[in-house]
């Protein structure tokens, strides 16, 4: 019979040690199949991947600022989770975001200075995300609807109205694309800042990222929001208006979503597209998980689904392998990060059927 | 004794979860034809070790004998096989069906499926031992007795020769006590082995045969119940000499005032069954009223509508701040009550559910209530985290420390953060519901002892309580709750306990106040 026991607390120290020793197993158990799959050298596909990710500076760049606007999607979402309100529209709330932006490159570009142009483009974005994550919000805090799904198909509606808005601004015509917004004014577009236009973007989600672990930890909002998710009853109980919390956590969940919009379309793309977000509203539930919630762990844990995506685009060019080896790859490390949780909250003890239990596990 | 073999002996028998040793060596014998009494404080593993003979969890080690044969018990199958069947706290019953459906359900006989026939068999046990069950009746609507007994009754029809109860009386009014009792006596004559748990001593004296203590996860004795006094059991039970005599000081007449008045309340709950009809009393400084009823009487709506957690149909709550200026609660919540300057503390009946938040720490949970102090945005945690501190060392909470997830602690412990947490705010009024539901009886004395003070400090006192001889023992009054309705308010002092028995099921009346 096989029997899952509960452990001991393990000292936070083996912990650790557990989770790097299970990462590095991943490593090997990636080798192993990679060697038996595409009989290349592991040790060569590893070297190739780190190539892909930190080979030159430029690389390097573009790396943080991928890890830069995934972690601003995760922290958007952190908030909504941390209140157990399963937000599944980042995608939706940052399109909405890039949408916003847009607009306003789009129809205000030539009518004001710059430095405005930015400020309305903040307030817009800010206020699109924040609409739309608050929608299904409401939903839940008046009728107790289920914000998974609500969400999830919020979705929906965004990429469909941003598909709308990229034909009615279509550039040049039949393209079938927006084109790059502004191009010739820059009208709209981030500054660049330090020399290297990918160097605001990795300031402003780090200013984010301590501003959303304050709020998070210290704040009476944050400890409102945290008691909310924990237990509605107990909130209720101490006087705190449970609806008014939930919809206020997601015009800050979706306003930072939105914010992330803009940082895409006026920071890095200059253009609009239904696949701007790029799953990073999905990929961002699990940044967040990994990490607990905590925004600093989240640095680390968005940094590896990057350094990973990343790895597997260069892999896939320089050995033609099919992009879809990364993702096995991803998968294969992700599942013992999560595999690992179990195994230091649980033990498993098999015993025969027989009768004599006590003694094949007295020393245990 | 000796010259019979014990029907179950279970041997060495240890069990732990994660860092909790919830049996530890734990060797007792069985014997058939005896009602035995598991005895033991809450937390002290007695539910633990039956759930290992009946098959819900499985011994990290140790060996269980029936009849002398070693037996592994794997799955309540397999104890159901050796004849084993254990009735739970709570019961498992399929609501819109009958009685008889719920029995045979699951069931794979031979044969032709026969409901008829079915209830005839269950007719023919009710009357062998004189269980009052109606074999067509829905469960939906039974009493909590009724449904115990239809849990009883399953498991003698599915041949079931050693019944192990879990605090079988918790949900009782003395009077179905007493009937339950006389069944399991007939049972026992039959030649049934029954094994009842539960922390109650006089209950202990009246119906077993044989007594075994566990303290702490282990065997700690056992007596013959009839050479044993109750002050024994609770001296092995508890490890030292414990008193136990519950202090009730009288009321302070000089100063005494009407607090809290409750008149023509009315409250329905979401289904708009109606769960207080129209109830008047009031709750004076000084005193502790206590609230006695059946369980889900309508305590839970009275507390909460006092505390403004619960919608009210009709019906007035006022507080007297003085000789003069009067508040009216309805239709305030928690906030605005507090705003008002009226100090309302409230230990409601689900402690990590709504009182504290069971994954944050002490402090955190110190806090829930002074949070919003100050104008700053940020929280304050220092003074949150030295109350923690204070509580800790004044009520003796034993915790690793301040920053311990609550939900970590015992149960005696979390109620004494939250009792300490209410308390801490020096309250006018002091609502508590089940303050010492689970709590060992060295946590349940300083709780006395708490609610005491605070009487003493001219807090009007309502404690909604389970226990009658506790109830008896505290409360200067007593308001008897029957379906909703106040049937009565009578002196603590000079009630009795089939008094107030009787009137919780509406037979018997008190004088009216």
């Amino acid at each position: 019979m096989i029997h899952v026991v509960k452990r001991k607390e393990m000292p936070l120290g083996k912990a650790m040690a557990v989770r790097i020793g299970i990462i590095v197993l991943a490593l090997v158990v990636c080798g192993v199949i990679t060697a038996i799959a595409t009989g290349l050298n592991p040790i060569d596909v590893y070297a190739t991947m780190i190539q892909g990710s930190f080979g030159s500076p430029r690389k390097a760049w573009i790396l943080a600022q991928e890890v830069a606007l995934l972690l601003c999607v995760s922290l958007a979402l952190t908030p909504a989770f941390r209140m157990k309100f399963w937000n599944l529209g980042g995608e939706g709330q940052v399109l909405a975001g890039g949408l916003a932006s847009a607009a306003c490159m789009i129809l205000l570009g030539d009518k004001m200075p710059n430095a405005a142009l930015i400020a309305v483009m903040f307030l817009a974005s800010v206020a699109a995300g924040a609409l739309w994550a608050a929608i299904p919000a409401f939903f839940k805090a008046k009728f107790n609807t289920n914000e998974t799904l609500f969400t999830l198909m919020m979705n929906y509606v965004a990429t469909q109205l941003v598909a709308y808005f990229v034909i009615v601004w279509e550039n040049p015509k039949g393209s079938g694309t927006i084109g790059i917004i502004n191009q010739s004014s820059e009208a709209g577009w981030l500054p660049v800042v330090g020399g290297n236009k990918y160097v605001l973007i990795v300031i402003l989600v780090a200013l984010l990222t301590a501003g959303m672990f304050v709020y998070l930890n210290y704040s009476k909002q944050g400890y409102e929001l945290s008691v909310v998710g924990e237990s509605p009853s107990t909130a209720r109980y101490v006087g705190i208006k449970v609806d008014r919390v939930i919809v206020r956590t997601l015009l800050i969940s979706g306003a930072v979503c939105g914010f992330a919009g803009m940082l895409l379309v006026a920071g890095s793309a200059h253009t609009l597209s239904t696949t701007i977000a790029a799953g990073r509203g999905f990929t961002a539930v699990m940044v967040a998980w990994l990490a607990k919630f905590n925004p600093l762990i989240m640095v680390g844990s968005s940094a590896l689904l990057e350094f990973m995506g990343h790895g597997a685009g260069e892999i896939a060019t320089t050995y033609g392998l099919n992009q879809s080896f990364g993702d096995i790859l991803t998968g294969i490390i992700l599942f013992f990060i999560i595999g690992t949780e179990f195994f230091i909250t649980y033990r498993i003890v098999f015993s025969r059927k027989t009768k004599q239990i006590g003694e094949e596990q007295g020393d245990v | 004794m000796h010259d019979k073999q014990p029907a179950i002996s279970m041997r060495n028998i240890s069990k732990s979860f994660g860092p909790i040793q919830a049996n530890s060596n734990v060797s007792l014998d069985i014997n058939r034809g005896e009602i035995l009494a598991l005895l033991g404080e809450n937390g002290s593993g007695k539910t633990t070790l039956m759930n290992m003979l009946s098959g819900i969890y499985f011994p990290d080690s140790g060996t269980i004998e029936i009849e002398g044969k070693p037996v592994v018990i794997g799955s309540p199958k397999d104890a159901f096989s050796y004849g084993i069947g254990m009735i739970h706290q709570h019961f498992k019953l399929v609501n819109v069906f009958t009685a008889t459906e719920n029995i045979v359900l699951g069931l794979k006989d031979q044969g032709k499926y026969d409901l008829k026939e079915s209830a005839k068999k269950i007719k023919q046990i009710c009357d062998d031992y004189g269980f009052d069950v109606d074999p067509d009746q829905k469960i939906y609507d039974m009493s909590v007795s009724q449904k115990q007994t239809v849990e009883i009754v399953k498991l003698l029809y599915r041949g079931a020769e050693i019944l192990i109860l879990d605090e079988p009386t918790a949900v009782l009014t003395p009077q179905e006590t007493d009937k339950l009792f006389a069944v399991l006596r007939n049972m026992r004559d039959d030649g049934k082995t029954i094994i009842i748990i539960t922390h109650k001593l006089n209950e202990v004296k009246d119906i077993s045969d044989r007594v075994v203590v566990l303290r702490k996860g282990e065997y700690v004795g056992e007596m013959v119940t009839a050479e044993a006094s109750t002050q024994e059991m609770t001296n092995m039970m508890v490890g030292r000499q414990v008193s136990l005599n519950i202090d009730r000081p009288d009321p302070e007449m000089k100063y005494r005032m009407e607090r809290i008045r409750v008149k023509n309340l009315t409250v329905k709950n979401r289904e708009g069954v109606t769960k207080l009809d129209n109830v008047t009393f009031s709750a004076y400084t000084g005193e502790i009223l206590g609230i006695a009823g059946i369980s889900g009487s309508g305590q839970k709506e009275l507390l909460e509508a006092i505390a403004g957690l619960q919608p009210v149909e009709s019906g007035t709550i006022e507080y007297n701040v003085d000789d003069e200026q009067v508040e009216q609660l309805i239709g305030m919540d928690p906030l605005k009550i507090a705003n008002m300057g009226v100090i309302l503390s409230f230990v409601p009946e689900d402690r990590l559910g709504m009182g504290l938040v069971g994954s944050m720490d002490l402090t955190d949970n110190m806090m829930l209530r002074s949070f919003r102090r100050g104008n700053s945005p940020l929280a304050d945690r220092k003074e949150p985290r030295h109350l923690a501190e204070l509580v800790v060392e004044e009520l003796e909470v034993s915790t690793p420390g301040v920053d311990t997830p609550v939900s970590k602690l015992s149960g005696g412990n979390v109620q004494k953060i939250l009792v300490g947490r209410e308390i801490a705010a020096a309250p006018t009024v002091l609502l508590s519901a089940y303050a010492v539901r689970g709590l060992d009886v060295n946590s349940s004395y300083l709780i006395y002892d708490l609610l005491n003070r605070q009487k003493g400090n001219g807090v009007a006192v309502i404690y909604v309580g389970e226990d009658l001889d506790v109830l008896l023992e505290l409360c200067d009054r007593i308001l008897v709750l029957c379906g909703g309705k106040v049937s009565g308010i009578v002196d603590g002092r000079t009630t009795t306990k089939n008094e107030v028995g009787l009137m919780m099921t509406k037979l018997g009346g008190g004088e009216d106040q």
